[in-house]
């Protein structure tokens, strides 16, 4: 873990709202995961007051990408950096995906800005494994294919892809593939997680699952994002330091 | 070289800084940011006898330079502190102050009986005053008596220290610091974290899980302040201070109203490292103001 000064090299809009920030840091660059993440200082000064939290979008040498939309007063904040500014990152933290899994297909399931980390878990993949990604929002502005491929859309209003849910696009599309050699990666809203969690249960296919909570300091020490453990019900685990990637068999959405 | 060593009883703090229970969880994060040989101490996160799970998400939410909190005491319980933790702490030169929290008389002094025989820790903290809990915590910190008979009870099972933890959420702490005067605690830490609720206008809905929970960060400082400098002026008892500290001068501010000590707390959070790069800055101010020690600031203030 470090404690550093990132520096924004590029900043992007990519739809309304929706920022890509490319920053160099040597430390965060090489040594973060596809699913870890980074704690952001939003100010300087005491508002915002805490760091906001980030999945690593995508890394390029030493220089690591976040993809967030504006959602309150930290990413206001944030989206208002200019280029050669320094930002005050903490990282990386958590645990993320599983790399060395042996499937041979693996399905990138993302709700909204969900598909943030998986631009990164593409590029390592890429190599190893087919790779097939679904996407959904509520509308074609929500929908970001920044570094994905094969893709898949739903959207609620039917402005892109299929009309209605991510889940049910992808229960219409799994016989396509072969199950016994499918892995599932998701990020995305709670219901989504639930209902996929749901269907790869059923569906008897490997399914792992990054959660998100509201959490302080990102590294175990506010005890602030607790997740009910699928395995002891007088145990919670932490998002941050347990997660924030969970095998969905071991957590209660 | 200036001289940055506190004392509170028997007791000798390298320097004033201590971390707060419930910012550091039992150290072993926080120490791969901060040096804790560096720092006057570390307290522990709250202890009950048997673990606690603590309470469902949402647990925090910030507000205006400030966060709330309500966590629920998660804790793993004293047995399993006493095996596994206190092992990891003892490889650090620091003071250990057990922070406890119980819903009956009879279990803090339980929780007592079960750690003083443990010779890494230099003091307890009482925790009468979580906002959290059902049971027990604020109850008990709003209570007079039931602070007196806390305190007599578990001074009377162990020869350590007993610090006892005030709440803002009274009218008048300083009735509440004479109380553990009088009843033989050896200091008062305040405060504890400020009742507090926040509410999302689109569903109407808390945005914590308890509805309620205690405001800190820096937001609470000046209330901390006037409550420290209030015990200060009424009852002669060392005061460790908490509440909103961010900066070295911060820890100045609180010792000139009369703290001995002070509790780092929410920005643990934000800068893991802030303990430790204080501790520096403490030195340079003594040398400016031309003080040989830092604990002639202590109660310094001019009115």
């Amino acid at each position: 873990m470090f404690i550093t000064d990132a520096i924004v090299e590029n900043k992007t809009e990519l739809e309304n709202q929706i920022f890509l920030l490319k920053l160099y840091s040597p430390e965060i660059s090489r040594n973060i995961k596809p699913g870890q993440f980074i704690n952001i200082r939003a100010s300087e000064n005491n508002f915002p007051l805490l760091r906001r939290p980030f999945s690593v979008c995508d890394v390029e040498g030493d220089y690591f990408f976040v993809m967030f939309k504006i959602y309150g007063e930290g990413t206001l904040y944030i989206s208002r950096k200019q280029n050669g500014e320094k930002i005050n990152v903490l990282g990386p933290l958590g645990n993320g995906f599983n790399l060395n899994d042996n499937s041979k297909t693996a399905l990138l399931v993302a709700g909204g800005m969900g598909s943030a980390p998986f631009s990164f878990l593409t590029k390592i993949f890429s190599d190893k494994k087919e790779i097939h990604t679904f996407i959904g929002g509520r509308s074609s502005h929500d929908v970001i294919q920044y570094g994905l491929k094969n893709i898949y859309i739903s959207t609620d209003d039917g402005s892109l892809g299929f009309k209605g849910n991510v889940i049910e696009l992808l229960k219409n599309k799994i016989n396509n593939f072969d199950k016994s050699e499918l892995k599932i990666f998701a990020c995305g809203p709670t219901p989504m997680l639930k209902a996929l969690k749901e269907f790869a249960l059923n569906e008897k296919i490997e399914c792992e699952v990054s959660t998100e909570c509201g959490m302080a300091c990102g590294f175990g020490i506010c005890q602030g994002c607790p997740i009910q453990s699928a395995n002891d019900e007088n145990k919670f685990l932490l998002v941050c330091k347990d997660g924030p990637v969970f095998n969905v068999k071991d957590i209660i959405i | 070289m200036k001289n940055l060593s506190v004392k509170i009883g028997d007791l000798v703090f390298r320097n004033p800084i201590l971390l707060a229970s419930g910012t550091v969880g039992y150290g072993n994060e926080i120490s791969e940011f901060t040096d804790l040989n560096k720092i006057g101490g570390i307290v522990t996160k709250s202890l009950s006898l048997k673990p606690r799970k603590g309470n469902p998400p949402p647990r925090v939410v910030e507000t205006a330079s400030g966060m709330l909190n309500a966590i629920g005491l998660a804790n793993v319980g004293v047995e399993e502190f006493a095996k596994n933790k206190i092992p990891y702490l003892k490889k650090y030169d620091t003071h250990l102050i057990c922070n406890i929290a119980a819903s009956s008389v009879e279990e803090y002094v339980e929780c007592t009986k079960i750690l003083t025989g443990e010779e890494k820790i230099s003091a307890f903290e009482i925790n009468v005053s979580c906002p959290n809990v059902k049971d027990g915590g604020l109850e008990f910190g709003n209570n007079l008596s039931a602070v007196a008979k806390i305190t007599e009870s578990v001074k009377a099972v162990t020869n350590k220290p007993i610090i006892i933890k005030l709440s803002p959420n009274v009218a008048k702490i300083s009735e509440f610091a004479k109380v553990v005067k009088d009843s033989g605690g050896d200091a008062v830490s305040a405060i504890n974290t400020l009742v507090g609720t926040a509410f999302n206008i689109r569903t109407r809905k808390p945005k914590l899980f308890n509805v309620r929970g205690g405001l800190s960060g820096p937001a609470i400082k000046p209330v901390a302040l006037a409550k420290v400098l209030e015990i200060r002026s009424k009852v002669d008892i060392p005061i460790i201070g908490i509440g909103g500290i961010t900066s070295w001068q911060d820890v100045i501010e609180f010792m000139i109203v009369g703290a001995t000590a002070v509790q780092l707390g929410t920005i643990n959070f934000i800068n893991p490292k802030a303990s430790e790069l204080m501790i520096k800055e403490l030195e340079q101010f003594l040398i400016e103001e031309n003080f040989n020690n830092i604990s002639e600031l202590i109660g310094s203030y001019i009115i």
